[in-house]
């Protein structure tokens, strides 16, 4: 049986609640904070909110269910979604599916975490069960290490440099600036990021996200809705996700985004070399050359030379998180499955200031998320478009 | 290639004394089969009953058919290193203060994609590697890679030496040096290179030719008075020594010959119990606190703590019933010490050896453990970082039948086992 196309779905009113670095709030506050900024900026009602998914690590023991009783919604549909940086890609699949059958009108997607002093590394330990057993006990400062040997084994198999690793790191960095981060507010040059101080070989300090707190939210509900509240919008045009994929490959080079790839274009009615930007997830740069080639820009073992041969600004040959992504404004806990869902709205609602891509017509996003052993298991990705 | 360790410096006595801070100690009670195995130098993965499918991370359903008996089964190790990481940074303590650290991901021959950690002497991947589980400081089961090659110097590796208790350049506490045993024991340590060996005598001013005075031309070795039923004794000794000793070997013991009914009255059942449990007793509250605080204190820290048990400590052997409850009070009270001493990472090994070849053992028949054998057994213990050592033929025999029944050993040892 074909899957119901996900017709007549918007996205609408992207919300950042800016990061800081360390925070003295819980993680209610920040995903109020979002909440608040999403009604206000929608034009909305708190009532309007029918539905409502929480994505957040922090937010324990709490779930979305008592941050209901937190905020006083009573939304009719409502969902927890523990998938990190897969979050944005599969709340969005979720909550589409629920306007669209009409058990809500009006969907909130909200994700977001603090960071306290010590909280990162208390949260380590706990984060799974594998985790504490077989990676914790190893002296890993969380997904550092496993990521550095994912890195080292993509660049001794496919010839990736650390050079190619700073050209996006560094277009990233440039795309930040022109948009606005909070945290980081300098240029890096290549020779910075070549002579940073390592952190796990080959990764090195501009190779990692800085972990800090704030929150991101989107709105979903129907295009006809949308246009009834006068909000600017996106629609969708094809979603993917799958889990736990390849798990026999002993290291990382490929993830579920290849299993359903021909499927996403499909629904979406497009091929990659349509796509006018693109939003990876991107904890680390090795992630985003294998999502570059597992999304089809590029066959297997190709990205570099991609790499090498594009431009990844706002206004290059491949644009490319175009926010800055994670890299160049931080990691706010799960605020980063959501980090290229909010730039991807702002794109193809002109209203990226100052960081647009011109004549964006076409986006991606895609989700990676939830390093559990020795790879993150979530990957999802979604097709947004400007409405016809 | 690993460069041999060279002696420690001496120690500035104004500087601070680094302390302990323990590895994540935390596992699931299912990785702790891990550890269990990993005590007592066994590598081993869960297999499934069913399927016959390797699990890693341990599990509590297999992977491939969802059956759920896991059983412990020994691996033999083999597998290629496919990459691996030096780290400059890390959260925890423990490794913070070890940097730079390296990692690496290994796919077993059987299967599984294991994290690991390196040693020194493993060339860049892709290269062949052999996996073994060791015990960290703070006493769980954790792999490490080694050379596909065995090579002498492997055990100065410095990840390596942190999960295991190698004599070398260590100072000994041996509590007993006028059996066989105690003398065997001073000697394997020596040969392993400890620096220097505390001998204890109980009655000093005894003349009983027992062989004591032989070690007395080892240079490294010292004579010391030590009695385990005199408090006094105990904590004199203590305060003179306590705070240099990085292992000590409480092989002190009374051994009788009796069961209930063949000795009446409580003097020999007395003179075993306070020799082989307050002793024990004495010599930790003496003892215990002063290895703690030293646990860290560089290439030659202290270390570990070693228990010369029994096997008659695991169920009672009516012939020597006495001294097998005397034992079992022992053995449980070892248990509590190394609870006690994993806090500081100190490693406490319980030695449980079948009977040794010794004048109280003998009425026993062959096989029995030459105390030779039973000392290389506890040096071998130390230098592979084990916590349960059972030498001997008679003792595996005995391990065997209780890991698998328990009440079944206590029917056998009544009457004899049945062939």
């Amino acid at each position: 049986m074909s899957r119901l196309p996900y017709t007549d779905v918007a996205v609408a009113v992207p919300i950042t609640v800016p990061y800081v670095r360390y925070s003295t709030r819980s993680a209610h506050w920040f995903l109020g904070q979002a909440l608040a900024e999403m009604i206000r900026a929608g034009g909305l009602r708190k009532e309007d909110i029918d539905g409502l998914a929480v994505a957040s690590f922090s937010l324990a023991p709490d779930t979305a269910v008592a941050f209901t009783q937190h905020i006083g919604l009573s939304p009719r549909w409502l969902d927890h979604i523990p998938c990190g940086g897969a979050s944005g890609v599969v709340a969005l699949r979720r909550a589409a599916r629920a306007v669209q059958a009409g058990d809500a009108d009006v969907v909130a997607v909200v994700a977001g975490d603090t960071n306290h002093v010590d909280s990162f590394r208390l949260m380590l330990g706990s984060f799974s069960r594998f985790a504490q057993d077989a990676t914790y006990p190893y002296g890993s400062g969380g997904p550092n290490a496993i990521f550095a040997m994912i890195t080292s084994h993509y660049m001794r198999e496919y010839g990736a440099t650390r050079d190619d690793f700073g050209k996006l790191c560094i277009a990233q960095r440039t795309n930040a600036l022109a948009a606005g981060s909070h945290l980081f507010r300098k240029p890096l040059t290549l020779e910075q990021y070549l002579n940073a101080r390592p952190i796990a070989e080959p990764l090195h300090l501009f190779d990692c996200v800085m972990p800090c707190a704030g929150a991101e939210a989107f709105l979903v509900l129907r295009s006809s809705r949308a246009r009834e509240l006068g909000l600017p919008h996106a629609v969708v045009r094809g979603a993917i996700e799958r889990h736990n994929a390849f798990a026999d490959d002993p290291v990382f080079v490929r993830g579920g985004w290849r299993v359903d790839l021909h499927e996403l274009y499909a629904m979406a009615e497009c091929s990659p070399s349509d796509i006018d930007f693109v939003q990876t997830y991107d904890d680390y740069p090795v992630i985003v050359m294998i999502q570059l080639e597992d999304l089809g820009f590029c066959g297997k073992g190709e990205a570099p030379q991609f790499v090498r041969s594009h431009t990844f600004t706002y206004d290059g040959s491949f644009p490319h998180n175009t926010s800055g992504g994670q890299l160049s404004r931080g990691q706010a806990g799960a605020a980063g499955g959501l980090l290229g869902m909010t730039e991807a709205i702002r794109q193809l609602t002109a209203a990226a200031d100052g960081h647009q891509v011109p004549n964006a017509r076409l986006g991606l996003v895609s989700g990676y998320g939830m390093v559990i052993y020795d790879r993150c298991l979530c990957t999802g990705a979604v097709i947004l478009g400007r409405p016809q | 290639m690993t460069m041999p360790l060279p002696p420690p410096r001496r120690k500035n006595p104004v500087l601070r004394t680094r302390q302990m801070n323990l590895p994540p100690s935390a596992r699931t009670r299912v990785a702790l089969g891990l550890t269990v195995c990993a005590a007592r130098g066994r590598f081993a993965l869960q297999r499934c009953a069913a399927c016959g499918a390797i699990q890693y991370p341990p599990r509590e359903v297999c992977r491939r058919c969802l059956a759920t008996t896991l059983r412990w089964t020994a691996q033999d190790g083999h597998g290629q290193l496919l990459s691996s990481t030096r780290l400059h940074h890390a959260n925890d303590l423990f490794f913070r203060e070890r940097l730079p650290w390296r990692l690496g991901l290994v796919r077993l021959d059987s299967g599984p994609s294991l994290i690991v950690h390196l040693h020194t002497d493993v060339p860049e991947p892709p290269v062949r590697v052999r996996v073994s589980a060791r015990l960290d400081r703070s006493g769980r089961a954790v792999l490490v890679g080694l050379p596909a090659s065995e090579d002498c110097n492997l055990g100065d590796d410095p990840m390596l030496r942190e999960m295991v208790c190698d004599p070398r350049y260590r100072k000994v506490l041996v509590t007993d040096g006028t059996t066989s045993v105690g003398q065997a024991i001073v000697r394997a340590l020596v040969e392993a290179g400890a620096e220097l060996v505390w001998v204890g005598q109980a009655e000093p001013w005894k003349r009983h030719g027992s062989g004591i005075d032989r070690l007395r031309e080892l240079p490294q070795v010292s004579i010391v008075p030590l009695d385990l039923t005199n408090g006094r004794s105990v904590e004199a000794l203590a305060g003179a020594i306590a705070g240099k000793v990085d292992i000590v070997v409480n092989n002190a013991e009374v051994h009788r010959t009796f069961g209930i009914a063949a000795r009446r009255g409580l003097d020999a059942a007395r003179a075993e119990m306070e020799v082989n449990y307050f002793g024990l007793l004495r010599l930790a509250q003496a003892f215990g606190p002063a290895l703690k605080a030293r646990s860290a204190d560089g290439v030659a820290s202290a270390v570990a703590w070693v228990n010369v048990l029994s096997v008659f400590a695991l169920a009672n052997f009516p012939a020597h019933g006495t001294f097998s409850a005397s034992k079992a009070a022992a053995h449980s009270l070892a248990q509590c010490l190394r609870a006690e001493l994993r806090t500081a990472g100190i490693r406490v090994v319980n030695v449980f050896p079948g009977p040794i070849d010794d004048e109280w053992n003998q009425n026993l028949p062959p096989p029995k453990v030459a105390p030779g054998a039973l000392a290389a057994a506890i040096v071998q213990a130390l230098r592979d970082g084990l916590e349960d050592v059972y030498p001997g033929d008679v003792a595996q025999e005995w391990l065997e039948r209780w890991r698998e029944d328990p009440s079944t050993l206590e029917r056998e040892l009544a009457t004899g086992f049945e062939r």
